[in-house]
């Protein structure tokens, strides 16, 4: 019986691993061939390269401006998350706290727009925009983020918010505290998990997203990673390995990322999609 | 007595302190909700009834004629039947790899964590990227070991076939989003309470059966949610398609996101762009609702 299951285990894991040597080996393939040049590449991808050389890294570096899409996907993404999380929070709380007939309309709004996919909105967002002049702006991005996030954002923060017991605040009040110094200091700090679950599924989406800031951002200099990737390798499609390397440099922050914090992310995630 | 002057000045003053807390606390959000997302899409129920390309500063109103044309457009209709197998393929695969997977991770095995956070990482990265490193992987590496080891399926490019091409398209979306259903199957199954199993094996069934009779019906929450992410995310998705095939050869992948793309910002249609925009989003509240609700149906309890 030991026996047996001792080798039911070897044998999962040996199916496990080979599965997931062929999730992961796209990856390997981009990296062993971002060291090579063309030819190397076009006589035989899979052989590893003679020498490690970065002459391709630091050439992606320049020619697809990385330091300049890195520092505004960087603002674009901190500042959008950032204010997803205070206005929904308090929007939040204040829907769950008093109860308006103004507010349930209003949550009710929040709710039912979740099921309108980018697609359906995007050609209206851009003539409105456009038409008032407020394209090509990381700013404008930035709040357009905020409207799209609010709305799951307020949703989760409302299903935290609801099992907090509201004697907690009533306490506050009692010993002088406002509703804004309230909610700063007693119920935000208790919604913590939510936040971190929100962060992280915020940070993932407008970090990768590339629809929305390639309808926006118009001007090479205004650019995202995503979509100065794009650009960068619909111009140099036929130069494999400055391709490849330029396909790394955008990759490896994420995946450095992702190896300190890869707990928290999947669990994130996790609670998001569950919700 | 009650002066009533006093209770009308009361109820405008609480009218008004309502009005600030509610501006001071949800003003934000409520007005960034309502000008990015309401507002567009009224006037894109508006645009659809007009003939606007976009630039001119006039358009005029002409009824239901763009929602005619929706309808009479091959192009529009052979991609929506496209984006329908293509969503039918993604989504049954996806679900069923991921169970598996998951099945398989909870089944004792060691590492749980690392094979977990491994089949994760396609979704850490933008489509555009995915689209591209398979790209490279179609059109250059299962060429040369098509043509080193003599195997006529890989010899030449699976992007420049058009039925091959399609099925390009599934594989990486299953690739992408298997490592997060499989996520979502880990948690249910890890909540499948382990003494209703055991009633079970003392019943005398065999793994199979315990699979089939026992854990297959508790775990009718977790093919909800993943049948429901997954639908919504196949039928939307465009950065893979626009980096993987552009929708080549000769427009045969051209999945629906990118139809209404290019019918409204390359043929500067924007009303019959936001037409055939609005029919998709009807298409997909309607399927996933139905989903949802005859899945919610199925679910026992233990």
């Amino acid at each position: 019986m030991q026996q047996k299951k001792f080798i039911s285990n070897i044998i999962k894991t040996v199916v496990l691993s080979i599965v997931l040597i062929l999730y992961i080996i796209p990856f390997i393939l981009v990296l062993i061939n971002s060291f090579k040049t063309r030819v190397q590449i076009v006589s035989n991808p899979l052989e590893l390269p003679q020498d490690y050389s970065l002459s391709n890294y630091f050439e992606a570096f320049t020619k697809m401006n990385y330091s300049h899409a890195f520092v505004n996907s960087l603002i674009i993404t901190i500042f959008s998350v950032i204010f997803i999380i205070v206005f929904s929070s308090m929007t939040a709380h204040l829907l769950v706290r008093k109860k308006w007939m103004f507010n349930k309309i209003i949550f009710f709004a929040f709710v039912l727009s979740m099921i309108i996919p980018f697609q359906g909105i995007m050609i209206p967002l851009v003539s409105i925009y456009g038409s008032i002049g407020m394209l090509n702006s990381k700013w404008s991005l930035i709040y357009m983020y905020i409207g799209f996030g609010v709305s799951l954002a307020v949703f989760m923060y409302h299903g935290f918010i609801k099992s907090i017991p509201v004697e907690l605040e009533e306490a506050a009040m009692i010993d002088g505290c406002g509703l804004m110094q309230t909610f700063w200091k007693i119920v935000f700090p208790l919604l913590t998990p939510t936040t971190m679950t929100i962060m992280i599924l915020d940070v993932l989406w407008i970090w990768n997203d590339f629809l929305l800031p390639s309808l926006i951002l118009i001007e090479p200099t205004q650019r995202t990673l995503p979509l100065s990737t794009y650009y960068f390798y619909g111009t140099y499609t036929v130069n494999y390995g400055l391709a490849m390397a330029g396909l790394i440099l955008t990759i490896l922050p994420v995946i450095l990322f992702y190896l300190f914090t890869q707990k928290y992310i999947i669990n994130g995630v996790l609670q998001g999609s569950i919700k | 007595m009650v002066d009533w002057r006093d209770v009308e000045m009361n109820r405008e003053k609480s009218f008004v302190n309502k009005l600030c807390t509610y501006l001071v606390f949800a003003g934000p959000a409520t007005f960034a909700f309502i000008t990015v997302i309401i507002l567009p899409f009224l006037f894109g129920i508006y645009l659809t009834f007009t003939d606007w390309n976009g630039i001119s500063s006039t358009h005029s109103f002409i009824g239901f004629e763009n929602y005619l044309s929706v309808f009479k457009d091959k192009t529009f209709f052979n991609s929506f039947l496209l984006t329908l197998k293509y969503v039918f393929f993604t989504v049954i695969l996806t679900n069923v790899i991921a169970f598996l997977l998951a099945f398989i991770l909870t089944s004792g095995v060691k590492g749980q964590n690392f094979f977990r956070s491994g089949f994760f990482t396609p979704n850490l990265i933008g489509g555009v990227l995915l689209g591209y490193i398979w790209q490279f992987i179609f059109s250059n590496v299962l060429v040369y070991i098509g043509e080193n080891l003599n195997l006529p399926i890989f010899s030449s490019s699976w992007l420049s076939h058009p039925d091959k091409a399609f099925w390009t398209l599934v594989i990486v979306g299953v690739w992408q989003y298997s490592g997060y259903m499989m996520i979502i199957y880990i948690s249910g199954l890890m909540n499948v309470p382990k003494d209703i199993i055991e009633a079970a094996s003392i019943d005398g069934a065999g793994s199979f059966r315990k699979l089939i009779n026992v854990t297959l019906p508790m775990m009718i929450p977790s093919f909800t949610v993943c049948i429901f992410l997954s639908l919504q995310r196949t039928f939307m998705v465009y950065d893979v398609n626009l980096a993987l095939t552009k929708g080549g050869p000769f427009k045969s992948t051209e999945l629906i996101s990118m139809t209404v793309y290019n019918k409204a910002f390359l043929s500067q249609d924007y009303g019959v762009g936001q037409a055939q925009a609005f029919f998709l989003f009807l298409i997909v509240a309607i399927i996933t609702l139905v989903q949802v609700y005859f899945s919610k149906k199925m679910e026992v309890e233990a």
